[in-house]
């Protein structure tokens, strides 16, 4: 993909500001509607701003997710961490950061994740998914509290909606 | 050092088994061979729960039970239960748990036997859940290769054949890492050992190399753990044909190895292993189906709280 270069004098800001609310930016690119989806997002009538393919130092591309009038909790976030892992947290009060906080790796993932293995017990019944997280030198892996396989981060491609 | 305690504990996966917990159970197994104990279990009963076809393992769980003077109810064959109406696990489990004081199962699907133990309070016994685990397997394993080598550390071990799929040589490599083995990995490319496990041995520190002939390791080797190649598990016909052969043991290749070398096979056989190595001193895996007897009476008994 070619990376698209923003001439230096256009305005920075692209998603607009919010009064109240939690920013969740440097999410990993594509992951953002995602994680809207699994913690409900856009369903407690709260406006919704998402940025996709966002031009980032350290991602290349991120998404951004703007939640006004909700302050999500770390344990919110903690959830789609799989999806968003190097993600910062604002929450914004009265248009000022009033607190910013990393995402933080789960040692148990739950619910989000589906079992890449298309013979567990998950796929096959209706039970909620449930991975142990390891943390190796080059990168995490989860094991499924089913079938006891191991996946790394890239094997895991498909999340439950909610 | 205390008594592992095994009272109303499921044994779904043998990772979560320590070492001290393994040779206790071996040491009951062998207790139980040396000297049967007929009225152990008096009074309990246990629910045979067979999803899918068995052989050595329900009969060896169900004489087991016998032999301890308990009783035996249940189903082979998932086709006679509610699972055939569309029944979860989980409540078919919950409900047998409340006629049952133990249950032993075995279910194609992954991750059943834990699904299982989730749903009732009576241990679950874990016959085998599809291609993941088969902990009552590796511990016979290990209480054959201890009975032949009179030790289980620091010892040679080849696991031959399947290795992707078989669910035996995974559990078993596993529990080989608790007691310092050297491995031999021998299967043709297709079928090597899966990188999870391999992964999970190389943090563990055991030492495995991965060939694609027997020769080139049965001189050096105490246990040749042999595994069927199966046909259905090749996309490529032509694949399996190739290979089949390379993975066949017969006499002829038994002429320069160690004398203590014992091999084993968790059964069925179909070509792997020629008729006549039968005969040969070294062959054990009839042996070691017979233990599966022992090793399933020291699990009952522990988990029904009989030290």
């Amino acid at each position: 993909m070619s990376k698209v270069i923003i001439p230096k004098d256009l305005p920075t800001v692209k998603v607009f500001a919010i009064k109240e609310g939690t920013v969740v930016d440097h999410i990993k690119a594509g992951n953002a509607l995602k994680i809207i989806r699994i913690l409900n997002l856009a369903d407690n009538q709260k406006v919704v701003t998402v940025g996709l393919n966002l031009s980032s130092k350290t991602l290349g591309l991120k998404d951004i997710i703007k939640v006004e009038k909700r302050e999500l909790t770390a344990d919110e976030i903690s959830r789609v961490a799989i999806l968003a892992p190097q993600a910062t947290i604002n929450i914004v009060r009265n248009y000022k950061i009033d607190k910013k906080f990393q995402a933080e790796m789960p040692k148990v993932i739950e619910y989000v994740v589906v079992c890449p293995n298309p013979k567990c017990l998950t796929n096959n019944e209706s039970v909620p998914t449930k991975f142990n997280v390891a943390f190796k030198a080059d990168g995490i892996r989860l094991k499924c509290h089913y079938c006891e396989k191991i996946f790394r981060e890239h094997e895991i491609v498909s999340y439950k909606n909610n | 050092m205390p008594k592992p305690s095994f009272k109303n504990r499921s044994i779904i996966s043998i990772q979560e088994l320590t070492k001290e917990e393994i040779l206790y159970v071996l040491k009951k197994a062998a207790e139980l061979k040396k000297k049967p104990q007929p009225k152990l279990l008096e009074k309990y009963v246990l629910g045979s729960c067979f999803f899918e076809p068995s052989t050595r393992t329900r009969l060896s769980f169900e004489t087991a039970m016998q032999r301890l003077g308990g009783r035996v109810v249940g189903f082979a064959d998932a086709g006679v239960t509610s699972a055939k109406k569309g029944e979860t696990i989980y409540d078919s489990i919950k409900i047998i748990g409340q006629y049952v004081d133990v249950i032993a199962m075995r279910h194609p699907i992954e991750g059943s036997a834990r699904r299982a133990s989730e749903a009732t309070d009576k241990p679950i016994l874990n016959g085998g859940d599809g291609a993941n685990q088969h902990p009552t397997q590796t511990l016979l394993d290990l209480f054959t290769i201890q009975e032949t080598q009179k030790k289980l550390n620091s010892l040679s071990i080849a696991l031959v054949g399947d290795l992707k799929y078989g669910r035996t040589t995974h559990s078993l490599a596993q529990a080989l890492a608790h007691f310092n083995a050297r491995l031999y990995f021998v299967a043709p490319e297709s079928l090597q050992m899966p990188g999870y496990i391999s992964d999970e041995l190389k943090d563990k520190g055991v030492k495995f190399t991965c060939h694609d002939k027997i020769e080139s390791v049965i001189n050096k080797i105490d246990i040749l753990y042999m595994t069927r190649i199966q046909s259905e598990r090749f996309t490529d016909q032509m694949e399996y044909e190739r290979v089949k052969n390379a993975f066949v043991l017969d006499v002829k290749m038994l002429d320069k190895v160690k004398s203590n070398l014992k091999i084993m096979h968790p059964l069925p056989r179909i070509n792997e292993i020629a008729l006549e190595v039968d005969k040969t001193k070294h062959a054990y895996y009839f042996q070691e189906a017979e233990n599966g007897l022992y090793v399933r009476q020291a699990l009952l008994a522990l988990v029904l709280g009989k030290r």
